[in-house]
């Protein structure tokens, strides 16, 4: 499905949420969608999930605003933190009343990622634990196979190996069957390799899409005393610099070559680093 | 099989560089099967288009080809098209940098080509 974003502005009282925030995704693949806190991440998905209005401009989906169109958001599958389901619904209860709202539901890999995550099918969502209440959001973003399943920070209390799970079947699911999911963490240095694309939001704007494999290949760490540093960064675009006892490092958009050839210290920066490097950038 | 890869360089060059690894040094031969995009994906959780990318260049290079159905195979031509490919860079990628840590150090270049014969001799 087609999701384009057209000058998207989302205010709460005095406070830009998102400000005139435009770009297009035009194919399923996963995307990571990345920033700092209050960078408007959450706002962003709500819009997309047809659950909150935007103040100005407007998200559509296929050409359609999500917003109170059930047609649409059947195709959505937003999970959230936290309070993704009623506290006095049995967990058997909650997977029924999303397997009636989805109509690509699967019924069976939810059971099995039940088993995988031994959750109780009785149990109230009261009772679950922290991780147990996030397996169960996990469980129901994976089964509902909504074409846009979008997932902002699904995770908190899973343990290291059941995260590791998730990002496994996650996989599986996108190999047997392409399908847009945007995912949002703090946690870049565990899920980056997952991928395709990233989108960075600093501060309610865009401040950056790219393929990650471009990322990869056309950001770079360069060293050196910081006469040769500053020399060769005149021309460059510049994410940020640092320096230590005569030396500097500075982080650079560009073709890693040049600053080989002219015998520099040259490394590539992992996308948590870079994104910490571009939010960081005051008055950017 | 490397256990993990680096976040900081294109995963699909390190894809490729593997099975290059494999080919070159005989773990897999001419006519074996190398693993599928979907294995590479699995085992180091990775996006799958990007280990597509991988592999899709080793076989615009004729390191590869696709047996409709059944998978990825070594041409037979492999392993020779790949040595001369790491000639080509072997310069670049290994006397370059020999060299100028030599300078730093202030290693001449006929001690430099002594310490090569001595390691020679010593194996």
């Amino acid at each position: 499905m087609k999701i384009e974003v057209k000058e998207l502005s989302k205010k709460y009282r005095d406070k830009n949420a998102l400000h005139q925030i435009s770009f297009t995704l035009d194919e399923p693949k996963i995307y990571g969608l990345l920033g700092r806190n209050g960078a408007g991440k959450t706002t962003f998905m709500e819009i997309l999930s047809g659950q909150i209005l935007a103040s100005s401009g407007e998200v559509l989906i296929n050409g359609e605003n999500p917003f109170d169109n059930q047609k649409l958001t059947q195709s959505i599958c937003l999970i959230k933190e936290g309070q993704n389901f009623k506290k006095d619904l049995k967990v058997k209860h909650v997977l029924k009343i999303y397997s009636y709202f989805y109509p690509k539901w699967d019924e069976e890999l939810a059971q099995e990622l039940i088993r995988e995550y031994n959750l109780n099918l009785h149990a109230k969502v009261k009772t679950l634990s922290k991780g147990m209440e996030s397996a169960l959001g996990i469980i129901v973003g994976l089964a509902s196979k909504a074409p846009i399943t979008v997932f902002d920070e699904p995770y908190i209390g899973l343990d290291a190996a059941a995260r590791k799970k998730f990002y496994e079947i996650l996989l599986e699911e996108y190999e047997a069957e392409k399908r847009t999911i945007i995912f949002s963490t703090h946690l870049i240095d565990e899920v980056s390799l997952l991928f395709e694309e990233v989108l960075i939001f600093q501060e309610g704007s865009l401040v950056l899409k790219e393929e990650a494999e471009l990322l990869r290949n056309n950001t770079y760490a360069v060293s050196g005393t910081i006469e040769e540093v500053e020399a060769f960064i005149q021309d460059k675009e510049v994410i940020q610099k640092k320096q230590l006892a005569g030396m500097m490092t500075a982080y650079v958009y560009g073709e890693k070559q040049e600053a080989k050839n002219q015998g520099l210290n040259v490394e590539g920066i992992p996308i948590q680093d870079l994104m910490i490097y571009l939010t960081d950038r005051k008055g950017a | 099989m490397k256990n993990a890869l680096d976040d900081n360089r294109p995963i699909f060059l390190q894809i490729k560089e593997q099975i290059e690894d494999s080919i070159i040094n005989d773990s897999v031969k001419a006519g074996e099967r190398v693993p599928s995009t979907n294995e590479f994906a699995a085992y180091y959780k990775i996006n799958p288009a990007t280990a597509a990318k991988g592999i899709n260049e080793l076989v615009a290079e004729e390191i590869l080809f696709k047996r409709r159905g059944v998978g990825m195979f070594v041409t037979e031509n492999a392993k020779e098209i790949l040595i001369e490919k790491r000639k080509k860079t072997f310069y670049e990628n290994f006397i370059q940098p020999l060299k100028e840590e030599a300078k730093k150090l202030r290693i001449n270049s006929e001690e430099l080509i002594e310490m090569m014969k001595r390691e020679e001799n010593e194996e």
